[in-house]
């Protein structure tokens, strides 16, 4: 891939996060999705550029907002969205949901809805390949809001202390729910935590994808080269709701207005036509292919099936006796 | 060779477990132990005394007093093809971790429609009866075997804690071992080399007629000295050691009913909603037309586990309690 292709291919990835999660807004009013649906758009450009600098043998820890990081890390979006219908086909079987996706082939471990609760698991994961002489990655996703949790702080100690590669990736949308992070946090200079830690960390704008991909790529590399974890705070902004059920009263119409003009997509793609790397009709073939992909995913998940109720207590445990 | 035949060694319970570790750790590279203390300081209990030596820092690893973050990594590691042993203090503590163990490791294989399966191990010290008061000495091995998903074990004797992390280590699902405070000083005969158990099944420590105590872990020795005392006042007990408390072996429990129509269950947990509530529900769901007298409990008294000594026993089921309950059943 040349340069510029590379970054159309950025630009589409984004594109078919966004695309895919506004059919999935209309599909809840549907009531084709049920349960909690916490939507990524505004923060594309954070799981695009970070999953794009990432080996096939690393391993992604994600949060219950990652459809935008199974969609990044190659999940196929039919099996995704099979997945949020409940249906069998689904990429956990209809066991998971919205939050709870997962997928081994591409060693991507969830979809974890207890906030903090995938840093211990990723410091783990980090330790095996460390223990095993494998030079992989484990990157790990978690809001602003984790950084309350004490979950954070032994995480990073750990892994700071073991010095193993883990890649700590910190997507800052300001707040947790509803809580602003001035509200939260007696120090809002979240790299001050990291570097507590001893561990070397940087605040990137995340709402630039070429910027993620640029700090992602450096940290991973220094991770993977022995340099211990790293720490990322990806500054972004949710456009949306927290999940379907909220109000939002808690921020000014005016400061999500302010937001949406960094919309990291339609300033990347500004940035490409200005250079001339982009055209309106190589635009268009984007969003064909994309609103093709997503049209294709929903079909796949209304052609799913039911898991027969016979097998309700089944993945309780392994299948295999002891 | 010689032909003499030597005499059978003994072995402390705390022994046991630390022969079991270590042979583990020799065979299969991919098993550690890792916890508070397990290293320099050889445990705080001494189990994994003198491993340090053997296996280096890596494979017995002292980690900070970050319980969530230590049992999170053992979840990890084990999903990133390791067999981690992951030590933590006390039950008490093992609160810190309950989100890992609830929400993580319990739940892993199922929300991932399969796909994911958490092979750790997480030993603890539990209970009571050292002085050690309300926040090192509570019960709480209830709690872990209400979760779907989880292998629970409290091994009662020389043989289990030898021979059950054998298997508990294949186990490709998380299991949690409870070993009883009171039961490490236990010395007996060193089991067969390779005695690995069974973790599945509950066992008959001592057959009897007229009555049944249904009991395991710490509360075992209790049991099997009161059996002796009703012996001698002529009543016959059994003792059914459940030693796997989820999946709980119903069927051993059915079949001892059955046979004597009598029982007595003695946890050290309190009696609300607890392992004896559960074992009482099945006898009652399952085998009520079997009984020919109340069912008996003996538990820990509804209090927070004192400090000093009287009361702390007072609290406790103790071989007089066990012994009473029996002969109430009987009418001797």
């Amino acid at each position: 891939m040349t340069d510029n292709e590379h970054r159309l291919h950025l630009l589409e990835q984004m594109l078919r996060i966004r695309r895919f999660e506004e059919r999935c807004a209309q599909l809840y009013q549907a009531e084709k999705i049920r349960g909690f649906l916490h939507l990524y758009i505004g923060e594309e450009a954070v799981a695009t550029g970070v999953m794009e600098v990432l080996e096939p043998d690393d391993a992604i820890v994600a949060t219950y907002r990652e459809h935008g990081h199974a969609l990044a890390r190659g999940l196929d979006p039919g099996l995704i969205m099979a997945e949020m219908f409940g249906k069998v086909e689904g990429c956990s079987r209809g066991r998971g949901g919205s939050m709870h996706l997962f997928d081994a082939s591409t060693r991507f471990y969830g979809g974890n809805a207890i906030v903090g609760g995938g840093l211990p698991l990723a410091v783990g994961l980090a330790l095996a390949d460390k223990l095993s002489h494998r030079p992989r990655v484990t990157a790990v996703f978690f809001g602003e809001g984790a950084v309350a949790e004490g979950e954070f702080h032994e995480s990073m100690n750990l892994a700071a202390l073991w010095d193993l590669p883990v890649l700590f990736c910190c997507e800052n949308n300001l707040y947790a729910m509803g809580t602003a992070l001035e509200r939260s946090e007696s120090q809002t200079q979240l790299t001050l935590k990291a570097a507590s830690y001893e561990m070397p960390a940087w605040e990137v704008d995340g709402m630039d994808v070429e910027a993620v991909a640029e700090a992602a790529r450096k940290a991973a590399e220094s991770v993977r080269a022995g340099g211990g974890p790293h720490f990322l705070e990806l500054r972004t902004y949710r456009f949306r709701a927290h999940s379907m059920f909220d109000p939002e009263l808690y921020r000014a119409r005016d400061e999500v207005e302010e937001w949406k003009h960094r919309d990291p997509i339609e300033q990347f793609r500004e940035r490409l036509i200005g250079e001339g790397v982009l055209d309106d009709e190589a635009w268009g073939e984007i969003e064909d292919r994309v609103h093709e992909e997503v049209d294709r995913a929903v079909a796949l998940a209304d052609a799913g099936t039911w898991e027969p109720v016979e097998s309700l207590t089944r993945f309780v445990y392994s299948e295999v006796a002891p | 060779m010689s032909d003499v035949i030597a005499p059978p060694e003994t072995i402390t319970y705390r022994e046991a477990i630390r022969e079991a570790m270590s042979e583990a750790m020799r065979r299969d590279d991919r098993v550690f132990l890792m916890g508070e203390d397990v290293g320099r300081y050889g445990g705080c209990y001494a189990v994994s005394k003198g491993m340090l030596e053997e296996f280096g820092p890596e494979r017995v690893r002292d980690t900070p007093l970050s319980e969530s973050a230590f049992v999170g990594a053992g979840i990890g590691a084990a999903l990133g093809g390791m067999r981690p042993i992951v030590e933590v203090m006390t039950v008490n503590f093992s609160l810190l971790a309950l989100d890992q163990v609830v929400n993580t490791a319990a739940v892993y294989q199922h929300m991932s429609g399969g796909q994911f399966n958490v092979p750790v191990v997480i030993r603890m010290a539990t209970g009571a009866g050292r002085q050690l008061a309300a926040q090192h000495s509570h019960s709480l091995e209830g709690w872990y075997a209400h979760v779907p998903g989880l292998r629970v074990l409290a091994p009662g004797t020389i043989e289990d804690a030898r021979g059950m992390l054998a298997p508990a280590l294949d186990d490709p699902d998380p299991v949690i071992i409870f070993e009883h405070v009171g039961l490490y000083n236990l010395q007996g005969e060193l089991p067969e080399v390779d005695g690995s158990v069974d973790i599945t099944t509950a066992q008959i420590r001592r057959v009897g007629q007229d009555i049944s105590v249904v009991t395991y872990g710490g509360s075992l020795p209790k049991a099997i000295d009161a059996a002796r005392e009703l012996d001698e006042l002529g009543i016959s007990a059994e003792v059914l050691d459940l030693r796997v408390l989820r999946p709980l072996d119903k069927e051993a429990i059915l079949r001892t009913v059955s046979s004597t129509h009598r029982v007595v269950i003695v946890d050290e947990g309190w009696k609300t909603g607890g392992i004896s509530a559960e074992i009482a529900a099945i006898i009652a769901e399952e085998a009520v037309w079997e009984l020919d007298a109340p069912i008996e409990r003996v538990c820990t008294a509804e209090v927070p586990i004192p400090y000093a000594r009287h009361m702390e026993q007072a609290a406790l089921p103790q071989v007089p309690t066990i012994v009473a309950a029996a002969r109430r059943l009987v009418g001797r």
